[in-house]
Formats: C-alpha cells, sequence, structure tokens
C-alpha cells in the first residue's frame, strides 16, 4: 500500500507535519546524559601529554615524577600501547593511489604535529591526571617540518614520511569534453584564485569517550560521543584484538557532531587500550585547546580555476585546480582524500555544461590531520563555481540571477549525468530559483541597493546556487574496503500496552533523528508519535547500521524505518483479522486501534490486541502468524547518491572605512525531497548556514610557520555568536526521490554548502564600483581593506 | 604548585535552594563542583575560558561562568542550576517556547542559555531582537544558528508582558 503524502487528511498524516521531538524536553531540563555526565564503580581518567613540536623525533620519554603524583595510577607510552593496539593505514581502494603511514594510538618513534598524543597518564581525577601529564618529561629532537601546503611537493622540501617517498598522498584529475580546445577559442574566459581557510567543527562538547572492559565477560563497552556506533565498534574490535561481537558501543546524547565525531581518534582508541590493560572504566573527555589542536581539520584548500562562456553567458567549459594540505596523516578509516574527490565531483553542479577539467592535489604536512567536517568539499566547489559564474555574469553585463537561469540543467531534464559523472535523479534549480526571488523580492532588494549606493553605503547581493550529495550508497566507503555500513536498519514492536518501540541504526545528534523516526513510524504504523518510543545508538540493541553522516538519516534510516513499521501494521492486523474474523484488507489501525477501513469505525483498541497475544495466545488460531516484531533494512541501489538542489541569496553591507561585514538578511530554498518534518529541516538549514556563515567571515586556523597553532582556544578561534547572524528565511521545493517510497533526501549540508560562497558573491556585488574583489576566506576586514586598497603593507 | 590548589576550603552555600556544604580543592571550578560533586550534570564545561558559556549558573541572581568562578569563592552564595529552575517551574514557560520553536538541537549549550536568556528576561519589557542577539552573544549554540532561539525568548518576553499588563 502505497501512502497518499499529497492528502493531508489521509488517517494518521505524521509525515510532513511539524511534531515536537520527544528528546528535546529532557534536554532543556538539564536532563541529558552526555559520555561526561556517566560515572561508573572505579572508573580513571586519562590525560594525554602531547607533542609540543610539529614534527621531532622521540628520543625519551620520563615518567618518574609523574608517578609520584598523588593520584596518578600509570602511565603508558607508545611503545606500551602498541603492544596490545595495533596500527591503522587510512586509505580506500577506490581511492586510486592514496597513501598514507601507519599511525599508532599514540605516537611511537616520530610526531608529526602538535598536538599528536604521545604519553598517557591515568589517574583517579581529571585533575590529577592532567597534574601527572604536566610532569612527564618528552626528549623531543625537532625535525624538519613541512607546513606550507603549494610548495609541499617541491624538490627542496623534506619528505614527512620517508616511507612514502614523498609529500603527495593523492592526486586524482577528471578530464571530460576538450576542455583546453573550448578554453583556447571561447568568446570569454574567467578565472580567479580561492583560498579557503583550514577550519574545525567547534562541538560544544568536546570528544568524549569512556571505554569500560569487563574481562569476565570479555566484554568491552565504549560509552562515546560518535556519529557511527557501529564503525567504531568494527575499529575497535579489530586493533584491540577483540571479536566484533565483544565490542559494544553505546552513543547516548552527543553535544554536537558536524562530522567531528564521525572518525577514529588516535586518543579515543588509546583509552580503549587502557581500559584493556587495566580492567576498569577508562574516561577520555577533550580539553578546548586538545579540542583545536586534534579534533579534524577541514576545508584548507587552495584553488585556481578558469571558466569559459559564450556572449549570451552560456558556461561552455570549466577548468579547476584544487589543492589541498591535509595534516601528517590520513584520518581513519574514511580517510583525508575525500574532500578533495568531492571538489572534483561537486564542482560545476547546477549547470549543463560539456567541457570539464578538475584535478585536486592532496598532500601531506605536520599539521592536525584534516577530514569530512560539514558539507563535505561543498563549501569549497560552490565558492569555486559560484565565484566564476559571477564574475562572468559581471564581465559580460549579465544578471548574476539570468547568468544562472541560462546555465541550470532543465527541471525537466531528468535524469542527466554531469561533466563530473554525478548522476541527477531528479532536481529542481530553476523551480528553485523563482521560489527564492519571490520570497526576496529581488527586484525591490536591488532598488534597495541602488538607493543606499546613492547614499554612499555599500550593500551587495549574493546568489549561489549549489547541488548537495545525500544518501549515500556503498560507493562512497563500502567499495574501498571500509566497515562502514551504507544500508541501515529498523526494527519495529508492538508491546502488550499497544505502544511501539523503534530500533534504529541511525544516531541522534540533536538534528532530530528520534522525532523523524517517530512520525514515520507512527504514520506507518497508525499510532501516534507520542506513542512510538524510539532506541538509537546501541550497538548491541539497534539493528546494524550507518549512523549520522552525509545526511543519510532520513533518507536511509527513515526509510528502513518506514518499512518496518508497514510490516508491523500487517502483521498487527492479520493478528487482528482472524481475531475480528474479518478481511484483512477491510481493517486499517488509526491512532493507536484496529478500525474499519471504509467507515473507521473502532474495531479494537491496540492494547486489547497485545493483551490477547501476549498473554493469551492460546485463544488464537494455531499457526496464526503473531509476530508483532518487523524488522527491515534499507539500501539505495539505483544511484550512488541522492542529490539535491537549492540556491541561498545574501544581503548584507559592507563598511568600506573599517571592513567590516554586517549580515542584513539570509535566503535558502532548498528541494531535499520528501519533507518529514518542516521545522526540523528549517532549523537544519538555519544552522547549517550559519556554520557556514562563520566560515565565510570569522573561522580560520593560524599556523606558524614552524606548524605551531596559533588560535587555539575560543577567545582566539572566532565562531557565529547571536548578535552578528541574520535572520534567516527558508522555503522549500519537493522533488522526491523515486528510490523508496518514503521520497527523503538529506537536508543537513545544505545550508553550510552555499553560505560562504553566497556571502562571497554578495560582498564582492558591494565592492564591485570600487573595482574591489575578495575570495580568500574568511572575509575578515582586513582582507576587505586590503582588496580595497587602503592597506598596503 | 599542583599541592597548592589541592589544599581543601571548606564551603557552605545554597545550591537549588538546599543547603550544601563541602571541603573543596582551592583550585576546583564552580563548574566541576556543581557537576562531580552535587551531580548537577546540567551546565556543561565546554570553552574553560569564559567565552562560550555552556557553564552558565545563576549566583545569586547573576549568570555567572562556571568555568571561570572557583568553588572556594561560591562560599555563602545562593546558587540555581537549571536542574533547580526546572524543578521550581520558574522558566517553565521559557523552556516550553524552546521546545516548541526547536530552539535547541544538541542541548549542550542549552542549560546555559537558558539562564542566560532567563537573566534577560528578568528585567521585564521586550527586548528588541538585537537587544536578544546582543544579551545571548555570550553563549555559542554550533546547531541552531540562533534564530530560533531568538524567536523563542522574544515570545516569552511578549507573553509575559502582557500578562503583566492584563
Amino acid at each position: 500500500m502505497t501512502i497518499p503524502f499529497g492528502n493531508p487528511d489521509r488517517p494518521n498524516s505524521y509525515i510532513g507535519k511539524t511534531v515536537p521531538r520527544p528528546n528535546a524536553a529532557k534536554l532543556v531540563e538539564g536532563r541529558g546524559r552526555y559520555v561526561d555526565d556517566i560515572v561508573l564503580p572505579r572508573m580513571v581518567h586519562v590525560a594525554f601529554v602531547r607533542s609540543h613540536f610539529a614534527h621531532a623525533r622521540i628520543a625519551g620519554i620520563d615518567t618518574a615524577a609523574a608517578r609520584e603524583v598523588r593520584g596518578v595510577l600509570r602511565v603508558f607510552t607508545g611503545a606500551e600501547l602498541a603492544e596490545v593496539c595495533t596500527p591503522w593505514v587510512a586509505v580506500l581502494a577506490h581511492l586510486k593511489g592514496l597513501k598514507s603511514p601507519p599511525e599508532h594510538a599514540l605516537a611511537v618513534d616520530r610526531a608529526c604535529w602538535v598536538g599528536e598524543p604521545v604519553a598517557a597518564v591515568v589517574a583517579t581525577s581529571r585533575a590529577a591526571a592532567e597534574d601527572g601529564a604536566a610532569l612527564v618529561e618528552l626528549d623531543l629532537e625537532p625535525l624538519p617540518v613541512v607546513t606550507d601546503m603549494m610548495s609541499a611537493l617541491d624538490p627542496a622540501t623534506p619528505v614527512l614520511h620517508e616511507a612514502l617517498g614523498d609529500n603527495l598522498a593523492f592526486r586524482r584529475e577528471h578530464v571530460e569534453g576538450d576542455p583546453d580546445a573550448v578554453f583556447a577559442s571561447a568568446h570569454k574566459v574567467v578565472s580567479a584564485k580561492f583560498v579557503t581557510a583550514r577550519h574545525t567543527g567547534v562541538t560544544l562538547e568536546p570528544r568524549s569517550i569512556l571505554v569500560d572492559w569487563n574481562p569476565a565477560d570479555r566484554q568491552m563497552t565504549a560509552y562515546h560521543a560518535t556519529q557511527a556506533p557501529h564503525m567504531i565498534q568494527a575499529v575497535l574490535a579489530q586493533h584491540l584484538d577483540l571479536p566484533e561481537s565483544r565490542v559494544r558501543v553505546i552513543c547516548g546524547d552527543v553535544g554536537g557532531s558536524y562530522g567531528i565525531k564521525v572518525h577514529v581518534y588516535p586518543d579515543e582508541v588509546a583509552t580503549a587500550a587502557i581500559a584493556k590493560i587495566m580492567g576498569r572504566p577508562v574516561k577520555f573527555v577533550a580539553d578546548r585547546l586538545e579540542s583545536f589542536t586534534t579534533d579534524i581539520h577541514a576545508r584548507d584548500h587552495e584553488i585556481e580555476a578558469r571558466l569559459a562562456v559564450d556572449a549570451d553567458g552560456k558556461i561552455l567549459a570549466m577548468d579547476v585546480d584544487d589543492w589541498t594540505a591535509i595534516g601528517a596523516y590520513s584520518v581513519y578509516p574514511r580517510t583525508s582524500a575525500i574532500e578533495g574527490n568531492q571538489v572534483v565531483n561537486l564542482c560545476g553542479g547546477p549547470y549543463d555544461f560539456a567541457h570539464y577539467r578538475a584535478r585536486t592535489t592532496v598532500v601531506f604536512q605536520n599539521k592536525t590531520p584534516t577530514c569530512q567536517y560539514r558539507a563535505v568539499g561543498h563549501p569549497i566547489a560552490v565558492a569555486i563555481t559560484e565565484g566564476l559564474v559571477d564574475l562572468a555574469a559581471a564581465e559580460l553585463g549579465i544578471d548574476p540571477v539570468e547568468i544562472r537561469r541560462r546555465n541550470m540543467f532543465r527541471d525537466d531534464a531528468y535524469p542527466v549525468t554531469s561533466p563530473a559523472k554525478m548522476r541527477f535523479e531528479g532536481l529542481s534549480h530553476h523551480a528553485s530559483m523563482d521560489r527564492l526571488m519571490a520570497l526576496m523580492d529581488y527586484d525591490a532588494l536591488r532598488a534597495d541597493q541602488a538607493a543606499a549606493r546613492a547614499r554612499g553605503v555599500h550593500r551587495g547581493i549574493g546568489i549561489a546556487s549549489f547541488i548537495e550529495l545525500t544518501n549515500p550508497s556503498p560507493f562512497m566507503y563500502g567499495i574501498g574496503g571500509a566497515r562502514i555500513s551504507a544500508q541501515d536498519g529498523c526494527t519495529v514492536r508492538m508491546d502488550p500496552d499497544g505502544s511501539i518501540v523503534a530500533l534504529s541504526g541511525v544516531t541522534e545528534q540533536g538534528q532530530g533523528t528520534e522525532a523523524m523516526l517517530s512520525q514515520i513510524v507512527a504514520e506507518g504504523v497508525g499510532v501516534s508519535p507520542s506513542n512510538v518510543r524510539v532506541v538509537t545508538g546501541d550497538t548491541q540493541v539497534t539493528p546494524y547500521g550507518g549512523g549520522t553522516w552525509a545526511s543519510r538519516g532520513a533518507g536511509i534510516g527513515g526509510e528502513a524505518a518506514l518499512r518496518s513499521a508497514r510490516a508491523l501494521r500487517g502483521a498487527i492486523l492479520e493478528v487482528a483479522a482472524a481475531m475480528l474474523q474479518a478481511d484483512q484488507a477491510s481493517l486499517d489501525i488509526r491512532d493507536g486501534a484496529v478500525v474499519d477501513a471504509d467507515t473507521g469505525a473502532e474495531r479494537m483498541p491496540l492494547e486489547e490486541l497485545g493483551r490477547i497475544v501476549y498473554f493469551r495466545g492460546d485463544t488464537l488460531p494455531q499457526g496464526l502468524p503473531r509476530e508483532l516484531v518487523q524488522t527491515r533494512h534499507f539500501i539505495t541501489t539505483e544511484y550512488p547518491f541522492a542529490f539535491t538542489n537549492g540556491v541561498q541569496a545574501s544581503y548584507l553591507e559592507v563598511d568600506t572605512e573599517t571592513g567590516v561585514v554586517t549580515l542584513l538578511k539570509h535566503w535558502c530554498v532548498e528541494d531535499c525531497g520528501r519533507i518529514i518534518n518542516p521545522q526540523l529541516v528549517d532549523e537544519q538549514i538555519r544552522g547549517g548556514i550559519v556554520q557556514g556563515l562563520g566560515g565565510a567571515l570569522f573561522e580560520e586556523i593560524h599556523y606558524d610557520a614552524d606548524g605551531q597553532l596559533l588560535n587555539g582556544s575560543m577567545a582566539d578561534y572566532l565562531v557565529p555568536m547571536a548578535a552578528e547572524m541574520p535572520d534567516m528565511v527558508i522555503g522549500h521545493v519537493e522533488t522526491p526521490t523515486k528510490e523508496s517510497e518514503l521520497g527523503a533526501k538529506g537536508a543537513g549540508e545544505a545550508g553550510t554548502a552555499g553560505a560562504p560562497a553566497v556571502v562571497m558573491n554578495a560582498i564582492n556585488d558591494a565592492l564591485r564600483p570600487l573595482a574591489a574583489r575578495v575570495t580568500h576566506m574568511p572575509f575578515t576586514p582586513e582582507r576587505i581593506l586590503r582588496a580595497l586598497g587602503k592597506i598596503e603593507d | 604548585m599542583s599541592e597548592m590548589f589541592r589544599a581543601k576550603i571548606d564551603i557552605e552555600l545554597t545550591v537549588n535552594g538546599e543547603a550544601v556544604e563541602g571541603s573543596v580543592p582551592a583550585g576546583q571550578h564552580l563548574i566541576d563542583f556543581l557537576r562531580l560533586e552535587c551531580g548537577l550534570t546540567g551546565a556543561h564545561a565546554s570553552c574553560e575560558h569564559g567565552v562560550c558559556g555552556a557553564c552558565t549558573v545563576r549566583v545569586d541572581g547573576i549568570a555567572v561562568r562556571g568555568c571561570l568562578m572557583l568553588a572556594a569563592q561560591a562560599d555563602g552564595a545562593e546558587i540555581w542550576t537549571v536542574e533547580g529552575l526546572s524543578e521550581t517551574a520558574a522558566i517553565k514557560d521559557l523552556q516550553e517556547a524552546f521546545v516548541a520553536r526547536n530552539a535547541l538541537q544538541c542541548g549542550f549549550c542549552t542549560p546555559g542559555m537558558l539562564v542566560a536568556a532567563e537573566e534577560l528576561l528578568a528585567g521585564g519589557g521586550v527586548p528588541s531582537r538585537a537587544e536578544i542577539r546582543e544579551h545571548l552573544s555570550g553563549n555559542y549554540c554550533r546547531c541552531t544558528g540562533y534564530e530560533a532561539i531568538v524567536d523563542a525568548v522574544e515570545s516569552v518576553a511578549r507573553t509575559r508582558a502582557g500578562r503583566g499588563a492584563a
């Protein structure tokens, strides 16, 4: 039976409605249970001693003074942990040529970035562990450092990992058509250099893990702030020589993730190894300096790019040369080549053109490793593409909206394959642009801009169209050999009181997963969402799944939930039909009761059916199936990814005396397919936009030439605060994916994907009469004043 | 030096309306005392620099950074945390507005955000959106983008003002 989503008056119509999140009430009362809130008997704390050099040989570690500190129980070095914990190599088979050296939980011979863990101090309190860590004396012999990205492959640059031969981690070039010939003959070629700064996620809850090894049960339990419990289960088992079945990962409340908490971190694996050695619970919670020096970084790219257009502004060819430096190691197990790869895949995404070349060059350096952070690669690819499109529009005297309309794939063109060989099942660039124009009243805004200019006030309007990769198949990681599940499962059961429990392999990071699942299951079974309890984040309890990343929760986890809920509905109705001696097809479940499908008249509440099945099964016909527990799994098969699309707009003001940018208003129209909970989608997009605005205006990790991180605190690394952020208008177009009955695609990346580009375009729109242009993020007052020629030293 | 930080200091204070006694290390921060000794895990340590506001609690009527105040300095103080403000229903309308507007996602910043917002609301009147944003600019949220929080605080201010006028 197909759910008539188009009919809002259908029974149990919870999909598509704003329903409160079941887990929000506890969080506003401070009753959440984050890892650091958990206290176990005999629990001890670990603090790490980290390299203070970007590159150094570890000549010796003196732990004597640390061991004298009251409360300190053990001090571990890399060599000791290596006896129980094997190193890992973060490569994937489908990323051809990607290389990375073995990485240990604690550095053994050599430390390769400031912050790399070198020794671990275990004590009865966190304070004592920190006191001990401060007294561990590292004898580090500095080695030559590689810090500059663009010279990393020069012959004169030292090779960071000798065994690898050079500093090249990965390179991929994709060529479609004949870009050189087109560029040689095109009416107009525009080009620019773009720089996106090194960011980190700044989750308010630092990385946290509490690992309990029970040698009597031979069971490891990790309470972990993670996005991928099953992946962590596999990794801990593999490297600590345990069967996967003996590792249980429990993920309760998580205080922000955004991709930061989907990776394997050496200090977290070390914590598990120490728990296994000591046979008691060990807790590690990163402090804020550790967050800045050891959480993955991202987005450190420099790009030269060109666009060829004809006289009408039609895009003919695009050429992108992307460089990124990923720190000292590729990050396990997702690898650090994905971001550059995404830039190759996503550039030019909204546009119908034929000739394309994109190359990404991924190099090692002595800095914190980079890896996947929210909207992986998207903000970079969108900035490149939309920056060039605006440049072409300005050169040709075409309105920025009009040039996009001339080039975007037609809404009836699908399915199509892009020049980057991405396959689009169905997108809505033109409908989204039309909706944006209506929401923002583009013409009125242009008039306001002109009036402001007449007063000497420099306001700018930015537009950026984009595509967003969601619902990944095994083509993302699985085919490369990683034990990262692209499928996901859901078990739905009815208990004797007629209530429903749903167990899902996707996880709650605060985005509203549990609300979304409760709505889908409620509609699928025929009960109120308040009568559905959702359980996530426990590898011993939930079906096997991938967790939360690449905006897969609603599209993949949601479809598994819908299918299992529908299966449970069928199982309930089969029992009900026997009890009521009715044709199963004549019955339905609505609001927690079996009813006549035609009239809606109640025949039997679910708790009565539950009472009979669980306590008086003797009264049911022999052989009648009564399986009120149903599990279904879902995996996408027709497309490697479900692409979505959207378009953003920014209206802002540039103070040309101070260089300060004031964001006046922001718009986003996006198409994530079927919307399950409108409020949750809108808030995902708003939150994503603000993370993107941080990248556009504030966020930048600074290192000096020796590889010392210079701004490792929230006072020095700026993130968006309430006062600087604009109100945001969100609109939608819905193009459901045909791969699933639910039709949902992802919505988690759209805001972050487009926001930096749209701010860049708006600033440049404001500065165009002054012949100034910025393409180096973040757009700080200094960079804007330099572009205006007001700072020249 | 660490021995000096470990020297115990006796304190007596009121936490969420209950008398609490403690013998605390001189170097212990208020947020750690509340979390570790009192079991009040609602407020969180996050930036540990007094920047992000996740540790905000009410001390003698003022929203204070729990990571910048020592437990020893709280001797004689009256402290309210999100747990006590919830149990007394003192901020029930604000909490309900946060839930209804989805003004929280991961919830890690929320207890501190609520204490800071209540400090503004307690001043009375209906602050402008810019004033709300300014007042909350010491409380970071990485999830929501702030707009929903501003909406929730604004709606409570309007409702309270309406109730006061009626």
